[in-house]
């Protein structure tokens, strides 16, 4: 943390890519700032209960990173203050019951299957947290799709040319079941099989990122348990899992796992990443042409430097036209837990991605994450916009099986 | 506790007046929300503001220059707070006026080549504004993807391609402005044509370093996108053959649209931050970019190329494409910030030498780094001479920053000897305010004061910054 900090220094070119500074311009809500607070509080001259409104406020997108040309590793930064802060802080009453039912559930998609199911949030808790829980609740669909088990492996059609483990995750099992399927196909025309492991469970990527280290360490400790470790890759399609993966070097730090985190960490591969470098093997042509605005997931852009492979594979699609919004890959608001936790800043986010989508017009919305999906959702929704949305490898699969 | 404490300082009428301008979430009066704005980019100087307004109307500074007028209490304007010369760093008994939220832009006129915007618009999003109109706005700061028109207005800012177009006070038509005790003027004219009958008055506010007021409209002069850009990187062996290659460019009677020098260390810097393709093992590489139309960059290009092969430059490169162009520029423009990738501490300085002293120049800053046994990083505007030696130092080690300082003293002094200046484009603010009377006579530094006395008695408009003493 110390190096983070003293390698600011304090040129402010990261608050140009900072969505909060955006939304909000002031000094405290962006990079720089935050960057100021944290130091103050650890150096002892501010209290940490003062400082955290605006250390919450971070979505933790981490556009400042590539942004910053003095090198502050801001994520890791934020990571490892979280943690420390989480530890000390007297949160209130409220929040904190709304922070273990995030513990408690998010992470374990039975749980959160039921309790999203029964529609129990809704009716325990509504009027309790209004505010917070409406945000939660507004962002659940009106009814879950029926579950869908993963098999343990799915063969490669034709030659093999590569096998890789699966992380299976948890909330998107539950929303979105068929992301996960539609990657076992794409993957196996591609000539990929894949081992799905058993007793695999959250990555622990959305803990970490809200300062829940213990059980981040405790979730993450079984995957490194299950997944093998004599296959091409550890591949994920969720941007945020990919992201966080790649951290468990930091999160096992100290810890007589780190160098097999480390290991682990090393093998993971978002699956566009990964058909990229393997040759990937185009769809059949669209039957009609298709202009498609591809939202960069932060955790995919900024926090993993991916840019060009899930481009290159929609652009490969013979009659898909790929759109830029060409805003900089500006935060939509999801930020894992964020629109729960700081639903004004990410409602705001999420309206005004949703404008510039209207604005350019397209026929579908493609992106690598769960989480922007659902929010990008709910704001287009909300302008009573129909705008179809994929998941990068569903609009894939769905080209592959003449579907779309 | 600190609310109360707070109260204590800040006289309570005034903090009541100013509550009933603005919304509690837009008065910030924390200690915590006080810290963050207590430092600009340099972080050399730091004072906290009593309170920190966020206006979201021109009619609401004006109330607030009036409270303050009235009230005698000093007020610093603020944009993104990326000044390196301290000219926006708080007065401890004052407040801030901050106006990220004053970020519109008005209008744009294709037709006559204007945009009208207010202070907080951010320098790119003019240029990204006019961009359909195949129109941009010309200076472009280092900073210039978050720095704002109010701040460049107010500093004067300058930028790589100022060379070619002049600095900010080139590209300011007119504003209107509320000075230090509340008046409202406009100053200037709407469009190209009304310039340049009676008093300067656009001149005069232009790079007054917000002593006079503040600038609430501004109308800027937008020119249309060159056709062409051809972007030359030249490598040299030696700093002070690089230096002597832009005086002999510029003799030759070129205009090249910028010409940038960076040496060895600068180099290492922004290669790290941003891979711009930069020769690693250079000790100095030159950028010059020929624009225009097409035929005429071809013409420039071929002259371009006979100076800079009798220079003695040991390898040329010529960007391929848009994209490498912007990664050589991106890597110029993030070069000071990426220097803290090689130190933990370092001073910008910003002097100006005439160009033909160049080369002389950049022997002697030479000779001084290694006289005070500091690394000194050069990457600047050399077409219009205007040196950014970066002095690198270790503030953690006792007499380290003394000496840094005691070696940008003398660069600044060579600057003034030489017959150039010690600004180019950052201000004076704090940081230079001592050298003040290095640059200037007894009479000139009176006259600067009567005129600030005329405008603003009371001193509350940006107090402390540019006048030693102060």
């Amino acid at each position: 943390m110390v190096k983070a900090i003293e390698s600011c220094v304090h040129c402010g070119f990261c608050l140009a890519v900072c969505p909060t500074y955006n939304v909000l311009g002031e000094e405290m809500d962006s990079p720089r700032g935050r960057i100021y607070l944290m130091k103050s509080v650890l150096e002892g001259k501010i209290e940490q209960e003062d400082a955290q409104p605006y250390i919450d406020r971070c979505l933790g997108c981490t556009a400042c990173v590539p942004a910053c040309p003095s090198g502050v590793q801001y994520g890791e930064l934020l990571i490892g203050y979280r943690g420390q802060s989480e530890a000390q802080r007297n949160r209130p009453l409220l929040d904190r019951v709304q922070r273990t039912m995030i513990r408690e559930t998010l992470p374990y998609p039975d749980r959160f299957r039921l309790a999203a199911q029964a529609g129990r949030i809704g009716s325990l808790f509504e009027q309790a947290l209004p505010e917070q829980m409406r945000a939660m609740i507004g962002l659940l669909p009106q009814q879950l799709p029926p579950a869908q088990p993963m098999p343990e492996i799915y063969p490669a059609k034709g030659p093999r040319r590569a096998c890789v483990a699966f992380l299976s995750g948890c909330v998107q099992t539950v929303l979105a079941p068929d992301i996960n399927h539609a990657t076992l196909r794409v993957l196996a025309e591609n000539g990929v099989e894949t081992i799905i492991p058993r007793g695999q469970g959250c990555c622990g990527s959305m803990m970490m990122h809200i300062g829940e280290t213990p059980l981040a360490q405790q979730l993450a400790r079984k995957n490194l348990d299950v997944f093998p470790t004599d296959v091409d890759a550890i591949v994920t399609n969720a941007a945020g899992c990919g992201s966080g993966m790649h951290e468990y070097g930091l999160l096992f730090a100290h810890d007589p796992a780190e160098e097999q985190a480390r290991a682990f960490a090393e093998r993971v591969q978002d699956v566009t990443v990964f058909l990229d470098s393997l040759g990937f093997r185009p769809p059949q042509p669209l039957p009609q042409p298709m202009k498609v605005i591809y939202q960069d997931a932060c955790h995919l852009l900024h926090a993993q430097g991916i840019q060009a492979p899930p481009r290159r594979l929609l652009g490969s699609v013979p009659n898909l036209t790929l759109l830029e919004l060409n805003d900089g890959g500006l935060c939509c608001g999801s930020a894992g837990t964020y629109n729960l936790e700081q639903p004004e800043i990410a409602g705001e986010l999420g309206r005004r991605k949703a404008e510039r989508i209207i604005r350019l017009g397209a026929d579908a919305v493609v992106s690598g994450n769960i989480g922007c999906l659902t929010q990008i959702r709910t704001h287009l929704e909300a302008k009573n916009q129909a705008i179809p949305l994929y998941h990068t490898i569903q609009l894939l699969d769905l080209a592959y099986h003449g579907a779309i | 506790m600190n609310e109360q404490k707070r109260l204590s300082v800040i006289k309570t009428p005034f903090l009541d007046a100013l509550r009933e301008i603005y919304p509690a979430d837009r008065l910030l009066a924390g200690s915590v929300q006080a810290l963050a704005y207590e430092s600009d980019a340099l972080t050399a100087f730091n004072a906290r503001p009593q309170a920190v307004v966020l206006p979201e109307t021109p009619d609401e500074v004006i109330e607030t220059v009036r409270l303050c007028s009235r009230e005698q209490i000093p007020f610093v304007a603020r944009g993104s707070g990326t000044s390196l010369s301290g000219g926006s760093l708080p007065v401890a008994e004052g407040i801030v006026i901050a106006l990220n939220r004053l970020n519109r832009i008005k209008r744009i006129d294709a037709e006559t080549r204007v945009a009208v915007v207010e202070p907080g618009v951010i320098n790119l999003d003019i240029s990204r504004a006019a961009e359909p109109y195949g129109l941009y706005y010309a200076p472009d700061p280092s900073s210039q993807s978050i720095c704002t028109i109010g701040g460049n207005l107010a500093f004067n800012s300058g930028g790589a391609h100022c060379l070619k177009y002049g600095m900010t006070s080139n590209h300011i038509l007119g504003m209107t402005v509320v000075l230090a005790d509340g008046e409202v003027v406009t100053l200037g004219s709407a469009s190209l044509e009304g310039v340049g009958v009676g008093p300067d008055l656009v001149g005069l506010f232009v790079g007054s370093e917000g002593l006079f007021g503040i600038a609430l409209e501004i109308t800027v002069r937008l020119l249309p996108k060159p056709e062409r850009y051809c972007t030359v990187m030249a490598a040299y062996d030696d700093l002070g053959t690089a230096g002597d290659a832009v005086a002999q460019v510029v003799a030759s009677g070129l205009l090249p649209g910028a010409m940038e020098i960076m040496d060895r260390l600068a180099i290492k810097a922004a290669e790290a931050a941003v891979h711009a393709g930069y020769p690693p093992d250079a000790a100095a590489i030159v950028i010059v970019e020929l624009e225009g139309e097409t035929r005429q960059v071809d013409e420039e290009f071929k002259a371009l190329q006979a100076v800079i092969q009798a220079s003695g430059a040991r390898h040329i490169h010529i960007a391929k494409d848009a994209d490498e162009r912007a990664r050589i520029w991106k890597g110029r423009k993030s070069a000071f910030s990426a220097v803290g990738r090689l130190s933990p501490d370092y001073i910008v300085q910003d002097g100006v030498v005439p160009r033909g002293h160049l080369g002389h120049a950049l022997t002697e800053i030479n000779r001084l780094s290694r006289e005070y046994g500091l690394e000194v990083a050069n990457v600047f505007h050399a077409g219009d001479g205007n040196l950014h030696p970066l002095i690198l130092f270790d503030g953690n080690q006792a007499g380290a920053l003394e000496r840094a300082e005691a070696l940008a003293g003398e660069i600044l002094r060579m600057c003034v000897a030489l017959g150039g200046s010690i600004t180019g484009e950052h201000g004076v603010g704090m940081e230079k305010k001592a050298y003040m009377t290095t640059m200037f006579n007894e009479t000139d530094m009176d006259t600067m004061k009567a005129i600030r006395m005329q405008m603003d008695p009371g001193l509350i408009a940006n107090r402390g910054k540019m006048f030693p003493g102060d």
